[in-house]
């Protein structure tokens, strides 16, 4: 359990304790901070981007007990007692996650930037439906913009990901 | 960048009247947020103090209730897509809530908030007129049922008082010849035009339709002159005045020129979407 800084008292604070990427985390708020802001500046985990900031693009997707959210339009009160997910928990004990393991064997990313929130829509998507159709796949992702891959790839290596954690479940 | 504001955190629907009334314009109530932190983040509108109602108890289902489907204002997009009782009783809702924004937006976004911020080019108060639903406002002196076609006035107001809350939602349980279906097209992230019908089809005969349309203009409208047109037609007959009625309901969607459309062009669109809408349902 770590407490972040604690911001000064000139307004009202809210306590939020909640679970981070597995770990408790305690951290006072003001009712006006984003959860995007909270995760990446006061503690310091930058795997989500602020890009379109009004729920468009889906860089600073986060997951909030296991549902995805927009990082950049969320106030960072909401997660009191929930869980929240960033990138830089998907990998696990150092392995990576299929779905990362996925992108990098299926070139399903290449500057990078859309990727955290990528990965983590699709493992909301491969947690509620474990054999997405491509249709389906590509509805519930519609929400997360990249300006690379032209997608294909993507779509591969979420579709690559998906066979191999049914095989393996 | 969100200005600050101050937290309220009521846990009834008296304690939400008693501050609307007492803080007035310099509060706003706040549920999901996702229209709401969108315009305060971009400085067009800000508020003093803002109301979170996610603790009120009760507003966060959907229940079946002699031959009533009520469903709490606080519900999300995503509940309503995935809920049961309205898969069964309200397909053509249910479609729409698939596709309103995207998949994060669903998650957080309520569809008591989407009514109350009144976005001209919101898809969900379209449909409920033409699903016959009321709105529920109570304050701390009583509450009272709002027709869905009173609730909209203009781009961003309900009818809504300044001390009342949207609690709930209501739609007339469907009979088994009621048929529904909302339309849209657009090419920014919201829709240009939306439309929506409902009718009985009686054998052959079309009966009590309702018509709206949505998006295009300030706010959504009820078209009752087209409505009259095709009701109590045969469905051939009630094809052959579709090209009618969609002018008719172009008209009335007030459709303005902007960044989604000329005026013509929208007006020209409700009639596509209103003939695609009818056929699908009758056909």
């Amino acid at each position: 359990m770590s407490k972040a800084m604690t911001r000064p008292a000139d307004g009202q604070t809210i306590p939020v304790s909640f679970k981070l990427n597995g770990r408790l985390q305690e951290v006072d708020v003001e009712p006006n901070e984003l959860l995007l802001d909270v995760v990446r500046d006061r503690l310091g985990l930058t795997g989500a981007k602020r890009s379109c900031d009004v729920q468009v693009c889906g860089a600073c997707t986060l997951l909030v007990d296991g549902r995805p959210v927009s990082a950049c339009t969320t106030l960072a009160f909401e997660v009191r007692g929930r869980s929240v997910m960033t990138i830089e928990g998907l990998a696990e004990d150092g392995k990576l996650h299929p779905l990362q393991e996925a992108f990098i064997e299926h070139g399903g990313f290449q500057c990078g930037f859309c990727t955290p929130g990528m990965l983590l829509a699709s493992k909301a998507l491969l947690d509620e439906n474990p054999n997405p159709t491509e249709e389906e796949l590509k509805h519930f992702m519609h929400g997360n913009l990249c300006r690379c891959t032209g997608y294909k790839k993507i779509i591969e290596s979420i579709m690559a990901a998906a066979k191999k954690m049914r095989g393996s479940a | 960048m969100l200005r600050r504001f101050r937290l309220e955190e009521p846990e009834s629907v008296a304690e939400v009247s008693e501050l609307l009334g007492r803080f007035g314009d310099s509060a706003k109530v706040y549920a999901g947020g996702t229209e709401l932190l969108l315009a305060m983040k971009e400085g067009l509108i800000q508020y003093e103090r803002l109301i979170n109602i996610k603790k009120l108890k009760g507003l966060g289902e959907v229940a079946g209730d002699n031959g009533t489907i009520k469903i709490g204002a606080l519900c999300t997009h995503r509940q309503l897509e995935t809920s049961s009782l309205l898969q069964e009783k309200l397909p053509s809702l249910v479609k729409l809530e698939q596709n309103v924004a995207n998949v994060r937006v669903r998650q957080a976004g309520s569809l008591g908030g989407n009514l109350c911020f009144a976005e001209p080019h919101a898809d969900p108060g379209t449909l409920l007129m033409a699903l016959g639903a009321t709105m529920i406002a109570e304050k701390t002196s009583g509450k009272r049922e709002i027709a869905a076609e009173d609730f909209f006035v203009d781009a961003y107001e309900t009818s809504l008082q300044a001390d009342e809350l949207l609690t709930e939602i209501r739609v007339p349980s469907p009979g088994a010849d009621r048929r529904s279906a909302y339309l849209k097209f657009g090419y920014l992230e919201r829709p240009s035009v939306g439309v929506a019908v409902a009718l009985t089809l009686n054998g052959t005969t079309v009966n009590d339709v309702k018509i709206a349309v949505g998006c295009a203009g300030p706010a959504p409208k009820r078209v009752a002159e087209a409505e009259v047109l095709l009701a109590g037609k045969s469905k051939d007959e009630a094809v052959r005045l579709l090209p009618q009625a969609g002018a008719i309901a172009g008209r009335a969607s007030e459709a303005i020129s902007d960044l989604h459309g000329a005026q013509d062009y929208k007006e020209h669109i409700v009639g596509v979407l209103l003939k695609r809408a009818f056929n699908s349902i009758v056909s």
